[in-house]
């Protein structure tokens, strides 16, 4: 290819455009990415939290036609909520498939071996899956329909079968041999028992224990009985899972029995537990078995607990519950929540929770009266019969607890004496009722946070006025670094030094560090005043602006004295111990790891950041401000303050914000220093626990979806606001200082 | 006129002042305090013997003094002591650490000073420093040398025994952690390569045969060392030392349990001063031991270092990258003021809320989403969905951005403008303006930048205690075995050990020293770094002041 030489060529400027262009582009991608990523923090957090703001929803997956609907007295679900199990009045469970190609057909029917006439039927707590048939002989068998999972090449499958908790053997209940007409049992960590109404109209309790024969091997079931003496017609029957108490309603009354030890039935309560104008129509005890729940047919359903009282524990009704206006309401717990569903005979569904008081879901699911409901093994699924039909629904309802109220208001917890602002987020057990009131985390945090400002605040400004406005330039020129750089000390160090050095000392020398408070301004006044009275040679010799010299010895010099005199006066004020003073005279606990111990060591992490920012905003006050001042005759104390702190006073503003923020979400420290206990105290003599150091304790044992770890991420997104929000202000409040000084 | 003085405000300013002498007070007498506490531990100290009697039964005691208090004569007495013959207010009381951990109940006790009858520093006094049960104070009696019982210059002798079995435990521990830890780490790479042929249904009849001929190779290495191990281990074994301890008993230590043995009454300054440092040399360079109460905080170190760099590599690249976008390309409108307003405010959002970020979002989904796609062999135990160090830097890297941002900005507004008109007008582009120019005059400030968030990444703890990192990690995240660098391991950190050692440890106060030792380590690396930053500053704002005249 010929060019002509005449004309400029422009290979190699085009491929620096080139190169220009991609810069630019390149440039631009990454920075855009880099700020959208810092972005995407907030927005992870919100998504992560979101799920909790979601309200519960009900879907219909299934419809299965049944042949013979009126014969089936129980349902169930296995776990992953394939296979649907329901029980007939004759013994009889038939297994039908939820899920795939075969949705709808009936795999299998089990007959559960019966020895005698069915004339009774119960189910027991959820989370057991256990079923029991009472006989006309006054025997009761056990059943659990049960599901093994096999995993034949790779493939999940799924074969239900029959199992007798008791190995097949049938309890006698009524050794007279009455027919049960109706039941309650539970077979439950080596405890077995059973209450029945027989046909003669007796209430027996029947507790079982397995002893093994030590020569045969054989499992032999001792009894005890005793009879339980309720006078008037019996309704209803129920037992908690761990056998210490019995439940019998009676019409609009329930008779309430202590039945730890067979041999020593005791009645402990008769609860006339119905609403105004209203009566009794259902009962169910709330997974964990601490709570009774009854539904009125007015359409109300109440929540009952135990309560320490004057007489003792007793039931006490807690809450009530606006369900539909229907005169026939069922209630079904769930497994291990504090859940509850209503059912009616119009075919409505209503979904609760009982600690947040929470209204989740309602809706009419079916035509016809409801007959049975179950709710899945992991709560995400239920079924009904209504209609000849079963109906399988999906339910997506993963964080019931967590409502505005319950994180911010008052809840009467299961076995408190009253309504309380509680965390306690984790227990042991499964049925473990949870406490989210973020109320006494963020009451802490608020309060670390402000002994810290107490402490830091006056001593940070008073050190950034002087230090800006009367320090000589060459002694500022080292002072404030030193001061910064304790900016840069890691929290940890300071938290340690809280905790193991700085607590004892103030709990072995607590005169000293109220004497410190006092003797520190008076010393410094004092030195002062002293000064005045120097002959004016040795005055002059001192350069304007080292009066923080001077002091220096003045302070160590108190502070020796205070700690050498502490002991003393602990001995002849305060009978030796100032602990046992005030636990004893004042009535105060005290933490050996306190608010005093975090605003100290906090208050310390803080003032490097108020004085930096305040110092900036004191020294760049224009001098012909304060020249002016000075030369029309004010003092330099009266110029100060009505002059310079005035105009600086936005940016002094901005520093205490800036250090707040800092107070907020400061974390070691507060772990190090306080005991981490949330409690509500305003005593600076005891610790508290704050959002920061709750998410470090607490969020790598919560479990990853929950809602205890939502619930974490939602404080650490009101602490990423918190201070977000603060420090736009300050830098905000700064910016528009910094215009103003650059117009005067 | 003292009316008049306080009119005046002179009292006020002198208020003011005192505010600021308070804050000088208490930074350098925190910073001397840490400095102190943690370097005289490494001094020895002289070993004291004190014939006790009085409140208590007739004893000797030996052991180094801790601590001195005075304590009020009433409270002594309402917890039970009889000091009638005393009529002093307070009395004194000294904490000895006494050492012997498995022959007394305390290894630390308070003693106070009005039952000491009599007190020495005997120059035969020996400390043992021990691999198990911390130290042990007593009299050297005789050495037993492969069962034959030497008194004549036993204490010369012991050193030798001391240094051979030091020799042959550290071999043997190489042995451990170097060739027996590869056959291991291969046997399990062999294990999960199975599963992975599983998985992709894959596993032949060859691959079958070939995976099992390896192990048996690496079985047949393992057993020829093993038995090395074995040898190694019975050689330490063979010599003990017999001491009298404080009881008047005499007590058989087995030497390859003594780490070293000092005589420190018997020391001068010169061998103190020797000693001080091999101690200190010790301190930086070993592993922790029981429960990290001692030894030494090498692993942590090296977490800290490593984790730190990671960092900074992720960091830097992109900080200034953002940074440059904003001051040169971003347009210069109210939405740039905002998100630079916006960006120096998550430099005060607090470590943690970064932590639980890193957990959701680094370790839960990247890391889950990692697994599932390039390790499922290893399911279900995670490889990245598990807290690790790569998170770890990832997450600090994220903290310090907006330190890198900020700084560099700063920087690149320093940079008269006359310097980039002069570069544009002269035919350059502004990628190579930029390139040529403004980065290499705005490369101290990236670096005080980077140095600043290093700083800041070393000395956090708490988001670090949510993604990665653990009190005892077995291996560090860099070793021998093939990819040599293992960014999902989690790794040991000099802040988060303060935290465990000081608060997490069954016996505080023993391990109290070591938590001074290790935070002075901490807080001198972290100085330093930040006077280096603030020099390079200030020597930058000079450089260009002198450029806009």
């Amino acid at each position: 290819m010929s060019s002509n030489p005449q004309q400029p060529s422009f290979k190699t400027d085009r491929s620096r455009l080139f190169k220009d262009r991609f810069a630019q582009y390149g440039i631009t991608a990454g920075g855009v990415m880099v700020l959208i990523a810092l972005l995407m923090i907030f927005f992870y957090l919100l998504y992560v939290v979101q799920p909790i703001l979601e309200s519960a929803k009900v879907e219909k997956r299934v419809d299965i036609t049944l042949q013979n609907a009126q014969q089936y007295v129980g349902i169930g679900v296995e776990e992953q909520t394939e296979i649907a199990y329901l029980l007939n009045s004759t013994g009889t469970v038939d297994f039908f498939q939820l899920k795939g190609a075969d949705t709808g057909k009936k795999l299998k029917s089990l007959v559960t071996d019966l020895d005698g006439q069915v004339t009774s039927f119960a189910k027991s707590a959820p989370f057991l899956g256990q079923y029991a048939y009472g006989l006309d002989n006054g025997q009761v068998q056990l059943v659990r329909p049960s599901f093994l999972v096999t995993f034949p090449g790779n493939q999940r499958v799924i074969t239900p079968r029959l199992s007798y908790p008791l190995d097949g053997q049938q309890l006698l209940v009524d050794d007279q041999g009455a027919a049960i007409e109706r039941l309650a049992f539970s077979h439950f960590e080596e405890k077995t028992a059973v209450v029945a109404l027989t046909a003669d109209k007796r209430v027996i309790f029947a507790s079982f224990t397995a002893e093994e024969n030590m020569f045969s091997g054989e499992v032999e079931w001792v009894v005890e009985r005793s009879e339980l003496a309720v006078d008037s017609r019996i309704d209803e029957l129920l037992m908690s899972p761990d056998t210490t108490r019995t439940f019998i309603r009676s019409a609009n009354q329930i008779y309430i029995f202590d039945t730890r030890d067979a041999s020593e039935v005791t009645q402990i309560q008769i609860l006339a537990a119905n609403e105004e104008n209203a009566n009794l129509v259902g009962t169910t005890l709330l997974a964990g078995a601490n709570s009774l729940m009854l539904a009125n047919d007015n359409g109300e359903v109440s929540q009952w607990f135990e309560v320490n009282t004057d007489h003792g524990r007793k039931f006490n009704k807690i809450r009530a519950f606006e369900t539909s206006k229907n005169s026939n309401v069922d209630i079904y717990s769930e497994f291990y929540r504090r859940t509850f569903f209503t059912t009616t005979n119009t075919g409505d569904l209503g979904l609760y929770y009982t600690t947040s008081q929470a209204h989740l879901w309602q809706g009419k699911v079916s035509d016809g009266p409801i007959e049975a409901f179950a709710v899945s093994p992991r709560s995400n699924a239920a079924l009904i019969i209504a209609d000849g039909k079963v109906s399988v629904f999906d339910i997506h309802n993963e964080h019931p607890e967590v409502t505005w109220s319950a994180l911010w208001q008052e809840v009467w917890y299961e076995g408190y004496p009253e309504p309380a602002y509680t965390w306690q987020s984790t227990s042991a057990s499964d049925d473990f009722e949870s406490k989210f009131s973020l109320v006494p985390i963020s009451f802490g945090t608020i309060k670390a946070a402000m002994y810290a400002m107490l402490f830091a605040v006056p001593i940070a400004l008073s050190a950034a006025i002087y230090t800006a406005y009367f320090m000589s330039s060459e002694l500022r020129r080292v002072v404030k670094p030193t001061v910064e750089i304790m900016e840069a000390l890691p929290t940890v160090i300071l938290g340690f030094l809280a905790g193991l050095w700085l607590a004892p000392l103030i709990e072995t020398h607590l005169p000293a560090i109220v004497a410190l408070l006092i003797l520190l301004p008076l010393s410094m006044i004092g030195t002062a005043f002293l000064w005045t009275k120097l002959p004016e040679r040795i005055r002059h010799l001192l350069p304007d602006g080292w009066h923080s010299i001077v002091l220096i010895p003045v302070v160590l010099l108190v502070g020796w004295i205070s700690f050498a005199i502490s002991g003393g006066v602990e001995e002849f004020v305060f009978d030796g111990n100032v602990r046992q003073y005030l636990t004893n005279e004042l009535g105060m606990t005290f933490d050996q790891r306190n608010s005093l111990v975090v605003g100290i060591a906090m208050g310390f992490a803080v003032i490097p950041t108020i004085f930096s920012i305040a110092e900036d905003a004191v020294f760049s006050v224009p001098k012909h401000l304060s020249n002016g001042s000075l030369a029309l005759g004010a003092t330099q104390w009266q110029t100060l303050v009505r002059v310079v702190l005035l105009t600086a006073s936005p940016g002094i503003f901005s520093a205490v914000m800036m250090g707040l923020g800092r107070a907020v979400g400061e974390t070691m420290i507060v772990l190090m220093a306080t005991g981490n206990t949330p409690i509500m105290d305003w005593s600076i003599f005891q610790g508290m626990r704050t959002l920061a150091a709750n998410i470090a304790v607490e969020m790598p044992e919560s479990e990853v979806g929950s809602s205890h770890y939502r619930i974490l991420f939602l404080a650490a997104f009101v602490l990423f606001i918190f201070t977000f929000v603060f420090n736009t202000i300050a830098e905000f409040v700064r910016q528009q200082l910094r215009e103003k000084y650059s117009s005067m | 006129m003292v009316k008049q003085w306080f009119k005046s405000g002179s009292p006020w300013i002198w208020m003011t002042g005192g505010a600021v002498s308070i804050s000088l007070i208490s930074v350098l007498g925190l910073l001397a305090m840490i400095a102190w506490k943690g370097l005289s531990f490494f001094w020895p100290s002289e070993v004291v013997e004190l014939e006790l009697n009085g409140s208590v039964a007739k004893q000797t005691v030996i052991g180094e003094i801790y601590d001195r208090e005075m304590v009020p004569k009433t409270r002594l007495e309402a917890a039970g002591y009889d000091l009638s013959a005393f009529d002093a207010e307070f009395i004194e009381r000294i904490l000895v650490k006494t050492g012997n951990r498995e022959y007394v109940e305390l290894d630390f006790r308070w003693v106070l000073s009005t039952d000491i009858q009599k007190q020495s520093t005997p120059a035969a006094m020996a400390v043992f420093e021990r691999s198990k049960n911390g130290n042990f104070y007593g009299y050297v009696d005789h050495v037993v040398e492969d069962g034959k019982v030497i008194k004549e210059r036993s204490v010369e002798r012991l050193y030798e025994l001391v240094e051979r079995a030091v020799d042959l435990n550290e071999e043997a521990l190489d042995l451990q952690n170097g060739e027996i830890g590869h056959i291991n780490y291969e046997l399990e790479r062999l294990r999960l390569k199975e599963k992975g042929y599983v998985l992709d249904n894959a596993l032949t009849e060859e691959r079958v045969a070939d995976l099992q001929a390896q192990r048996l190779a690496l079985r047949e290495e393992y057993k020829v060392f093993e038995k090395r191990l074995f040898k190694l281990r019975k050689q330490a074994k063979r010599d003990q030392v017999v001491v009298r301890d404080m009881r008047g008993e005499l007590v058989t230590l087995p030497i390859y349990q003594v780490l070293d043995v000092w005589f420190p009454n018997d020391m001068g300054t010169f061998s103190k001063v020797g000693h001080y440092l091999s101690q200190i040399g010790k301190f930086v360079s070993d592993d922790p031991r029981e429960a990290n109460t001692e030894g030494g905080v090498f692993p942590a170190i090296f977490g800290t270092v490593f984790m730190v760099m990671l960092m900074a590599v992720i960091v830097t690249p992109f900080g200034v990258i953002a940074a440059i976008y904003l001051h040169e390309y971003a347009a210069k409108n109210a939405v740039t003021k905002m998100i630079r307003i916006a960006v120096i405010n998550l430099a005060g959002v607090p470590s943690i809320v970064y932590g639980v970020f890193g957990l959701g979002f680094f370790v839960y989904m990247l890391g889950g989403s990692l697994d599932q796609l390039f390790y499922p062999e290893a399911a279900p135990s995670p490889v990245f969905g598990t807290p690790g160090v790569m998170w770890s830097a990832l997450t600090l890297a994220i903290l310090t951005l907006p330190v890198v941002i900020v700084s560099t900005e700063e920087g690149l507004s320093r940079i008269p403008s006359s310097v980039r008109h002069g570069s544009l007008a002269l035919g350059a582009t502004q990628a190579e303006t930029l390139w040529r120019i403004i980065v290499p005059m705005a490369s101290p400030a990236i670096m005080t930048g980077l140095i600043l968030a290093v700083a800041r990444a070393a000395g956090e703890v708490a988001p670090l205690m949510l993604v990665g990192v653990v009190k005892m990690a077995p291996t560090l995240p860099l070793d021998g075995n093939f990819p040599y660098i293992h960014l999902d391991r989690k790794f040991m950190h000099l802040g988060f050990h303060i935290y465990d050692v000081g608060f997490q440890s069954p016996n505080v106060e023993a391990a109290r020293p070591l938590v001074y030792a290790t935070a002075f380590l901490l807080v001198s690396v972290i100085i330093a770094l930040n006077i280096t930053a603030i020099g390079i500053r200030n020597h930058l704002r000079e450089k260009f002041r002198s450029l806009e005249h």
